[in-house]
């Protein structure tokens, strides 16, 4: 699945929350989105993504919702 | 001519009040009990005793023009008519007598002398009130008729009219005529167009479409309203002519929009002959469009596919088979694609036009046969946002209220909406509301007919640049916010606090008040302040909206942002206010309330909640999975990557109602093998593998979900033409990749559903049969269903507030693409026009045309009926220019349901943040004058031509 397509939804998602004044909690509500709408798929690409390039063109709190993502891929694995 | 079954009361109930006290008359020596305010011809009704009368009809209010229906009142003078004249108490009321008798003989006389004779009427088909009149009061010939010279009469009369054909759908027959003024009154009060008059005066009055003109070249929008009140022959179906008088009555709900109107289908044998809206009919209480009344005839078009048929690649010929090859075919190529790329790699589409039953065995297949949750719906493309805006507010994915709550409401606020072409019985009804002195707000980019329309004007008309509603909702929550309306009391009691306290500190910002998003919106904002004060001090206030909410990059956000309005001021949790979407397609409500989303089963519950999964693990007696699948979007993008291979879609055509066609055709044609079960050979069957022949709404049972939840039967007119109804085609295709499936009928799916499904625990065909239709929530604490949501408290326990910051789309207007196109929807036509196409309906609107104003048309050299290229970023086509001010400079606009017009090759990927909904609403273009096709439109041909090619079998077996 083409990465800047997922960026692009990913960052969509961000800009909703983006005018949450806590990033922590924008990232996590960032986060439990794309866990409960992404096929697994989708999720493992986006994550594939950030490692390799440590998600550059993911916008503000995305980013670390990303971060959540793969680091609880990593956990599960 | 009203439907066979009915019997005439003549006069509406009287209006429902509880100061209404109960008035006892005697009627020709019987007592009768009704409510105060209901007329002695209804009175006499409720006896069994039905007066003579040819200008009264209960639809329509008491008019006392025909002089038939008087009768005696003890203690009274003279001879009252008994459908204007009310019961009071003690009336001791004669319908028969000598008197009477000689003053009807006298008036059936007056009327028969200028009327053709019944033998003529009764070639019609029809039924002739006047002839039956007369008949009963025993009037055989009149004393006033005219000598006839060579059979024809001698003197002055309306024997010689010229009969107005132009209606595809009914003629009108002056001779037949009786100026009774049902026909007229109908337009006025049942459909409220104002398209008929009585023109002229005595002798010379005759009835008049628009300004005496043909019935197709007037304002008339045939709703057919007027051939059902007329009591003559004057109007008649066409139908009735050419097929002769129904002998039996089936009742069904229409397959055409959201408002879910109940039919009776009368029907000779298996031969639909005239379709009559029920006037037990809770959604539509007996009026319908000219889709559902008339548009039917795409049931037994030419076109429909009856046989399976298989290709093993796209540009093969189709191959007709039996339905068992085919499905053993289908289910063969699913077991080797999931066998060689994943059990992940299949999935399927349910359909807004299919019933709840087939809706919910196709995701079933997906779930538990493919073994996965690729599936979704095409809700995706509409309402998705619905769904989730209204779940993360209130509690629950669908409108709050029922249609007839509109009556209650003081305000009402609709929003990218026009529910004169999209929801026509629904718009009535809100006409209705508006005429007896509701108040009007429209947001809408474009000047839709409710604007200004006969008897009716928008107190605001808000018209927004497109892709700005939600800075226009958050500027309209600041002023009822900054200038005290909000509900403080309401909101404290109902509301999570905190979200309450968060979201009126983001609202009351100055970033967000009309003056400073007006350069943003392009609204003024004394009628931004106007709009919200009259919203927010409204006794109620309603809310209706449409896809010029959903189907935007900030769609689910401006849903919310509807909500918390709605909240703020009060305005949920009873009759008469509420946040109401209307639903597109007939079963879009159902097909989301049946767990067609990827991520949730039946009922809006989430795939991971491991309680509901073993709910339906045990039920279905196999392991489900706990992640979401793909929604409709992601399975084109997992196409071109190789991940998705086969594709199982029921009653949908992707590949003209998606967005950005050339990307979705290149992901269909990237696929091994797709399923199509469709009534006809429709745009993504070109892409397709396997065809299933599907059945119309005429052709099976089952149910549909309108847009007010109401639960409403379809029942089998006629045999599939195909063979099998569409649940009887996913079950064969379930049992042949292994999984069984052994329902006999679509009452034993619904009981399935019932036992998983908590908000429709309550359902059963017996109960459906018993009440009409039930509006779900229907369960223990519900056992006769909710007509309203929210009473006392939110579904989701305390309503939660939303920041809704404003957003701009990320697709911009620049020097090359300087216009901002939207599109939508026309009357006479629906959806991706599969149906109307194939129906007279095309003499309204035969091609879908790109309305342009005329500055911008001027200053491009574009005059009207021009053929003009139109280009996005996404792709180019070419339709003919409409040069109208219903657009505003900046703006242009055109509806999609013809595939070779290509609307959506236009439209782009972009979509809403949280569904994926796409943004129809919003696209960069430019407009020039061009003299050919687009390269799109050709190559269109070339493929049709090519992919649609069928090689008939001669001896194919079931």
């Amino acid at each position: 699945m083409h990465t800047d397509y997922l960026v692009r939804m990913a960052n969509d998602i961000g800009s909703f929350f983006a005018s949450e004044p806590d990033p922590s909690v924008a990232a996590e509500s960032i986060r439990q989105h794309i866990h409960r709408f992404w096929d697994p798929r989708m999720r493992a690409r986006i994550v594939e993504y950030f490692k390799e390039t440590g998600g550059v063109e993911l916008e503000g709190p995305v980013r670390a919702a990303i971060q959540r993502l793969a680091e609880e891929t990593a956990a599960k694995a | 001519m009203h439907a066979l079954d009915y019997i005439d009361p003549g006069t509406p109930a009287a209006p429902e009040s509880e100061a209404a006290r109960p008035v006892t008359v005697e009627i020709d020596g019987f007592s009768v009990t009704v409510p105060e305010g209901t007329s002695i011809m209804r009175a006499a009704s409720m006896l069994g005793n039905q007066i003579p009368k040819l200008c009264a009809t209960s639809s329509l209010k008491a008019f006392g023009s025909c002089r038939l229906c008087l009768v005696e009142i003890e203690g009274r003078k003279g001879y009252p008519a008994s459908c204007t004249t009310t019961v009071a108490d003690g009336m001791k009321i004669r319908t028969q007598s000598d008197k009477l008798g000689q003053l009807r003989h006298n008036v059936l006389e007056l009327y028969l002398s200028d009327h053709p004779s019944e033998a003529e009427c009764a070639a019609s088909n029809n039924r002739c009130e006047l002839h039956e009149m007369a008949a009963a009061a025993g009037v055989t010939e009149s004393r006033y008729s005219l000598p006839r010279v060579d059979g024809v009469p001698a003197g002055c009369n309306h024997q010689h009219s010229v009969k107005d054909d132009s209606n595809p759908y009914f003629v009108f027959n002056q001779d037949a005529c009786i100026v009774c003024s049902r026909c007229v009154r109908a337009c006025d009060e049942i459909q409220g167009t104002f398209a008929l008059t009585i023109e002229g005066r005595g002798f010379g009055s005759k009835v008049s479409a628009s300004q005496s003109e043909p019935f197709l070249e007037s304002e008339c929008v045939s709703c057919g309203a007027c051939v059902e009140a007329c009591p003559t022959t004057a109007l008649t179906e066409k139908s009735v002519l050419a097929l002769g008088k129904p002998d039996r009555t089936v009742i069904t709900t229409c397959a055409y929009c959201g408002v879910g109107c109940t039919f009776k289908a009368e029907v000779k044998g298996e031969q639909v002959i005239r379709m009559v809206p029920d006037r037990e009919g809770h959604a539509n209480h007996g009026h319908a469009c000219v889709k559902g009344r008339f548009a039917y005839g795409y049931a037994t078009h030419k076109d429909r596919i009856t046989k399976p048929m298989i290709r093993a690649k796209i540009t093969d010929p189709w191959r007709e088979v039996s339905w068992d090859e085919a499905v053993n075919y289908a289910a063969s190529e699913f077991k080797r694609i999931q066998a060689q790329y994943g059990r992940d790699a299949v999935g399927g589409i349910t359909s807004s036009r299919c019933t709840n039953e087939e809706t919910f065995l196709v995701q079933k297949l997906v779930r538990a046969a493919f073994g996965n949750n690729n599936v979704d719906t095409c809700a995706r493309v509409c309402h998705s946002p619905t769904g989730y805006g209204l779940k993360h507010t209130l509690g629950e994915s669908a409108g709050t209220q029922e249609f007839d709550s509109v009556m209650h409401a003081d305000v009402i606020m609709l929003i990218g909406a026009n529910p004169t072409e999209g929801h026509p019985v629904f718009a009535s009804q809100m006409k209705r509301r508006l005429r007896q002195g509701a108040k009007l707000i429209i947001v809408d980019p474009r000047q839709i007919s409710l604007v200004r329309t006969p008897h009716i004007q928008a107190d605001y008309h808000l018209q927004l640049r497109p892709g700005t509603n939600v800075a226009l909702m958050n500027s309209i929550a600041h002023v009822v916010v900054t200038e005290g309306y909000a509900r403080g009391e309401y909101v404290t009691g109902r509301c999570e606090q905190d979200s309450w306290n968060k979201w009126k500190a983001f609202v009351s910002d100055p970033k967000n008040s009309p003056e400073a998003m007006e350069a943003v919106t392009g609204v003024p904002a004394m009628a931004v302040r106007g709009a919200a004060r009259m919203y927010a001090s409204a006794p109620n206030g309603a809310i209706y909206y449409g896809l010029g909410v959903t189907e935007h990059s900030q769609g689910t956000t401006m849903v919310m942002a509807i909500a918390n309005l709605a909240m703020a001021t009060g305005n949920l949790g009873r009759i008469g206010v509420g946040v109401n979407p209307l639903r597109g397609q007939n079963n879009v409500q159902g097909s989301c309330d049946m767990g067609s989303f990827p991520h949730e089963f039946s009922g809006y519950r989430h795939v991971s909640d491991d309680a509901v999964r073993a709910l339906f693990e045990s039920a279905w007696n196999v392991p489900l999975q706990s992640e979401p699948g793909l929604r409709i979007p992601n399975m084109f993008e997992a196409a071109l990557d190789g991940s998705f291979r086969a594709l199982y879609i029921q009653g949908e055509d992707i590949a003209q109602s998606d967005p950005n066609t050339q990307h979705v055709t290149a992901a269909l044609s990237a696929m091994e093998c797709i399923v199509i079960q469709d009534l006809f050979l429709n745009e993504t069957a070109k892409f397709a593998h396997v065809f299933f022949p599907g059945s119309s709404f005429l052709e099976k049972n089952g149910t549909f979900t309108n847009a007010e939840r109401r639960i409403g039967r379809v029942r089998k007119v006629m045999q599939p033409l195909g063979g099998l109804e569409d649940w009887e085609a996913t079950v064969r295709f379930a049992n042949a990749l292994g999984y069984p499936m052994n329902y006999t009928h679509p009452s034993q799916i619904m009981d399935e559903i019932a036992a998983l499904t908590p908000t429709f625990a309550g359902v059963t065909y017996e109960k459906l049969d018993e009440l009409g239709s039930i509006q779900w929530p229907c369960n223990q604490h519900a056992p006769e269903g909710t007509p309203t949501m929210h009473i006392g408290e939110f579904v989701r326990g305390k309503g939660k507030f939303f920041v809704t910051e404003y957003v701009p789309t990320r697709e911009k207007t620049t020097s090359r693409f300087p216009l901002l196109l939207t599109t939508g929807r026309i009357l006479t036509q629906y959806n991706v026009g599969a149906q109307t196409r194939r129906t007279h309906n095309v003499v309204w609107h035969d091609e879908d045309r790109l309305e342009i104003h005329p500055h911008d048309a001027d200053v491009r050299g574009i005059l009207d009926g021009d053929w003009v290229g139109i280009a996005s970023r996404a792709g180019e086509t070419v339709l003919r220019a409409q040069v109208t001010e219903r657009v505003q400079p900046g703006v242009v606009y055109t509806t999609f349901h013809f595939p070779e017009s290509g609307a959506n090759v236009v439209t782009t990927d972009n979509s809403d943040w949280a569904t994926n909904c796409p943004e129809y609403k919003v696209t960069a273009v430019q407009v020039v004058k061009v003299n050919q096709p687009s390269e799109w439109q050709k190559r269109y041909r070339e493929l049709t031509e090519r992919n649609t090619r069928i090689r008939r079998g001669s001896d194919v077996h079931a």
